[in-house]
């Protein structure tokens, strides 16, 4: 009987955390159009979530640029096909490594940055002060994080992919000795800008929605707590990474479909 | 920090995007081919359109001269029918013939032309009508296996029709 009822309430629960945050985001939404009125506060949030996260982002993506070269190299030598090595690196970045990688490093860095800040914020009771002066918390707070989260993530994916594949011309051509103009040609043949680039921008857009929207959530809906905050920001990163993982899945199934 | 140094990092932050966006557009995707202006149809029909694909590329003499726009089945004649999107700078005498070819032994596929001798160009529209499908393994395959059943001066072994009737 008391299964039972743990696993009836546990479905009961996961109904009600949906309709939660359903509705969260349509309040968010609806505040939308009123915060895009004064937009200084979201290109406040760029440069916070954005532009301190590039450090992060390029140097992960000069890494993994270097270390996709070298990997595919070795793959590759063994069939005589190591002029692929730009090819299979640059598809390879701007149709997965790109979108995926930076989004779970901004949910690591900048995601756990917002659900700290609005978290403490709550804690200090300060967006309970806000309510009592009639300014909306979510138009004044949350919403500009919002957008400047989904701003700034396409960008830095972006970014990621164009460093790695700098990086792997850096291994490939200057370091291994692959013939740059083989290396460069693989690329502009083999890559398409709609459905490569283009797809890939998509799933940055959307990851950064899901990161974003993780974050402020989270951060919101903390316990006024220092436990609580604490907890919250570990739960930021784990439910976006999951989130971005999964619908990476979905969105590569949906977009890459041979026809 | 104050204002003004904040919006001048984001924008530098956003032109930075914008650059990567460029970057890998021009330098490592197929963007700079498109610029190539102009365009007109051509319009081919295949028995057999093989592995060509939407964007394979339109050669003559090796170099790229137009991109495959669509690829259609023709209800009553159910052959293949291919438009072509070709460089409005390149113009074909009326006579010539297309193939599909394949570049190197296991490449991509792609539609080859050889221009004829007519006086008169395509028009845009135009229907090509001299086309060559492309090479199924499989029929070149049975073809030499009951070429070389033929030779031996045999009749073809009843293992060889099977083959080609199960290959089918």
């Amino acid at each position: 009987m008391n299964v039972l009822a743990a696993i009836g309430r546990y479905v009961i629960d996961c109904f009600r955390a949906i309709g939660h945050h359903a509705f969260f985001f349509w309040q968010l939404m609806r505040t939308l159009p009123a915060s895009l009125k004064r937009p200084y506060f979201a290109v406040v949030q760029v440069h916070a979530l954005g532009n301190l996260s590039l450090l992060v982002i390029l140097s992960s993506g000069l890494a993994v640029g270097f270390v996709l070269a070298l990997q595919t190299y070795y793959a590759l030598v063994t069939y005589g096909a190591a002029d692929s090595v730009g090819l299979v690196v640059n598809l390879s970045l701007v149709r997965e490594l790109g979108p995926v990688v930076t989004a779970l490093l901004f949910a690591g860095r900048a995601g756990t940055s917002l659900t700290a800040e609005i978290g403490l914020m709550k804690a200090g009771e300060q967006l309970a002060a806000m309510e009592l002066m009639a300014v909306d918390p979510k138009s004044r707070v949350l919403a500009p994080r919002f957008i400047g989260g989904i701003v700034a993530m396409p960008i830095l994916a972006l970014l990621f992919s164009a460093v790695g594949i700098l990086g792997a011309y850096l291994v490939g051509v200057q370091l291994i000795g692959l013939d740059p103009g083989n290396f460069w040609s693989a690329m502009e043949s083999g890559v398409d800008v709609r459905r490569d680039l283009g797809n890939g921008i998509i799933k940055s857009l959307v990851f950064g929605v899901i990161c974003s929207f993780v974050a402020v959530y989270q951060g919101y809906e903390a316990k006024a707590t220092p436990e609580g905050v604490a907890r919250a920001t570990t739960r930021t990163v784990v439910i976006s990474s999951l989130s971005v993982l999964a619908m990476d899945f979905v969105l590569t199934a949906l977009m890459f479909s041979t026809r | 920090m104050n204002k003004k140094g904040i919006e001048a990092l984001v924008g530098f932050f956003v032109l930075l995007g914008i650059a990567a966006l460029v970057f890998l557009s021009l330098k490592a995707a197929n963007l700079s081919s498109f610029s190539g202006g102009e365009t007109y149809a051509l319009t081919a029909k295949f028995d057999n359109i093989g592995g060509l694909k939407v964007r394979s590329p339109v050669r003559s003499a090796g170099v790229t001269v137009g991109r495959v726009a669509s690829i259609t089945l023709d209800p009553k004649t159910y052959q293949g029918v291919v438009r072509l999107d070709m460089q409005k700078s390149m113009q074909f005498p009326a006579d010539s013939s297309a193939r599909i070819l394949t570049s190197g032994l296991l490449g991509d596929q792609y539609v080859g032309l050889e221009a004829g001798a007519d006086e008169k160009n395509f028009a845009p529209g135009d229907t090509i009508k001299q086309t060559q499908s492309a090479i199924v393994l499989e029929s070149l395959i049975s073809q030499f296996l009951f070429s070389k059943a033929a030779d031996a001066g045999s009749t073809p072994p009843p293992a060889a029709s099977t083959a080609n009737g199960g290959k089918k």
